[in-house]
């Protein structure tokens, strides 16, 4: 669809953080890995797409933000110093940061899919995906999602245990 | 009167709604099942589920207790307890699960190669769980311990819709982003109306073996307050010690292989 191709089409390398065991240090890494090419210049987004257990938003300190509505889509949180690094999280659309999302499957790949196609990154160097632990419904569907894109790979996050 | 009018309104609308899910049916032969949760990964959900299930299993010794390792993704519990193989099947074309320390164990990592992904959607992992639940030859338990993966989705939806849970322990680090999890986990169970039997705090100091000085590597007593705001009780309080990692990553649980150690 035209949207599909205009929202992700400004976004020039997508990175995908996994491990496979929860609690290892993804969102971490995916946090400071955004910091760092910020840092270096770059323009960067995070997507969160642990729908269960997002992180990200209270990392950077924007637990409280709220997402706005424009014509290509959702607007991303803008978060960092300078307030440059795009971030959308399922963390924005919460009433409550502790409200529980005890979803299956299907309701998570749709979201997952707005969330691909319905967000307006805007220009982007790069686009960082933090992903829950697992290799589950939420992995499948973002893989899927971006499959039109091109994915400059997977970078996985373990510790030595 | 309308109140009356409204319950019965109420009642009739949980009737309609509860129509659609699967009935609630215990396990045959299991008198109990306790759940091991978290919201968040990597806190100490099989570790905790592993040393609870041996020493309720060694206290008490007239008790028979199983181990349900729930996490389809990355079962942890073979290495744990130390058992490989293929579980037999029954006349009854039940599987039989693997014993040790006394203890019945089933996974899905005994179905699967070690280093094979489960790349499965939710429906899949539902099969997968009724199977593990079922389709066992758990004979007669007191207990079944079920050690339930990270997140709030269809494992810990089937697991509950399909199975009386007696309670549900969570298990979380002091760390902010854990604590926010657990309390997702603990909404969860109240959604889905399990009681939660409290909270245990996990990797809670760090004492440096040469100069004994502590440090909370993740923060101190956040499960404690979490625990004051829900009002639950603290099961329990675990350091972050070399010898629980090293014992469980080699089979030997600290509880059997160092029972006089402080960890």
């Amino acid at each position: 669809t035209l949207a599909e191709r205009t929202n992700l089409a400004g976004v020039r390398h997508i990175l995908l953080v996994l491990s496979g065991k929860g609690g290892v240090g993804k969102s971490t890494l995916s946090t400071e890995l955004a910091l760092a090419l910020r840092n270096a210049g770059k323009r960067v987004g995070i997507l969160d797409v642990d729908l269960c257990g997002p992180s990200i938003p209270r990392m950077l300190r924007v637990q409280d933000s709220a997402v706005h509505q424009c014509d290509s889509g959702w607007v991303p949180v803008f978060v960092g110093q300078d307030k440059a690094i795009a971030l959308m999280s399922i963390g924005f659309l919460l009433e409550r940061p502790d409200d529980a999302v005890v979803w299956r499957g299907p309701k998570k790949n749709a979201l997952i899919k707005q969330f691909v196609t319905d967000v307006a990154w805007g220009d982007l160097d790069f686009l960082i995906v933090d992903t829950p632990p697992g290799t589950s419904d939420e992995h499948i569907s973002t893989v899927e999602a971006l499959r039109p894109h091109q994915l400059l790979g997977a970078v996985l996050v373990t510790t030595p245990q | 009167s309308s109140s009356s009018g409204d319950e019965a309104l109420r009642d009739k609308r949980t009737r309609i709604l509860s129509r659609g899910l699967p009935k609630q049916k215990p396990i045959e032969g299991v008198k109990q099942v306790v759940v091991v949760a978290s919201g968040k990964g990597g806190v100490g959900k099989s570790t905790t589920a592993d040393i609870f299930t041996i020493t309720s299993f060694v206290l008490t010794q007239t008790k028979e207790v199983g181990l349900l390792d729930a996490d389809i993704y990355g079962p942890s519990i073979p290495k744990m307890m130390n058992l490989k193989g293929n579980p037999e099947l029954t006349p009854k074309n039940l599987m039989r699960p693997l014993k040790n320390y006394g203890i019945a164990c089933m996974s899905m990592g005994f179905l699967i190669e070690e280093t094979a992904p489960v790349v499965w959607r939710g429906l899949m992992v539902m099969s997968a769980v009724e199977k593990l639940l079922r389709q066992v030859d758990w004979g007669q338990l007191d207990y079944l311990v079920i050690d339930m993966p990270p997140g709030t989705g269809d494992v810990q939806l089937s697991v509950s819709q399909n199975i009386p849970i007696a309670g549900a322990v969570i298990v979380s680090t002091p760390q902010d982003v854990a604590l926010l999890d657990a309390h997702k986990g603990a909404e969860m169970f109240r959604k889905v109306h399990v009681p939660v039997l409290g909270l245990v705090q996990n990797m809670s100091v760090f004492q440096c073996p040469k100069c004994k000085h502590e440090t909370h590597i993740f923060g101190a007593d956040g499960v404690r307050d979490l625990a004051k705001t829900l009002g639950l009780d603290i099961l329990g309080d675990v350091p972050l010690h070399v010898n629980i990692r090293e014992t469980c990553d080699s089979g030997q649980p600290v509880v059997i292989s160092q029972p006089q150690s402080d960890a």
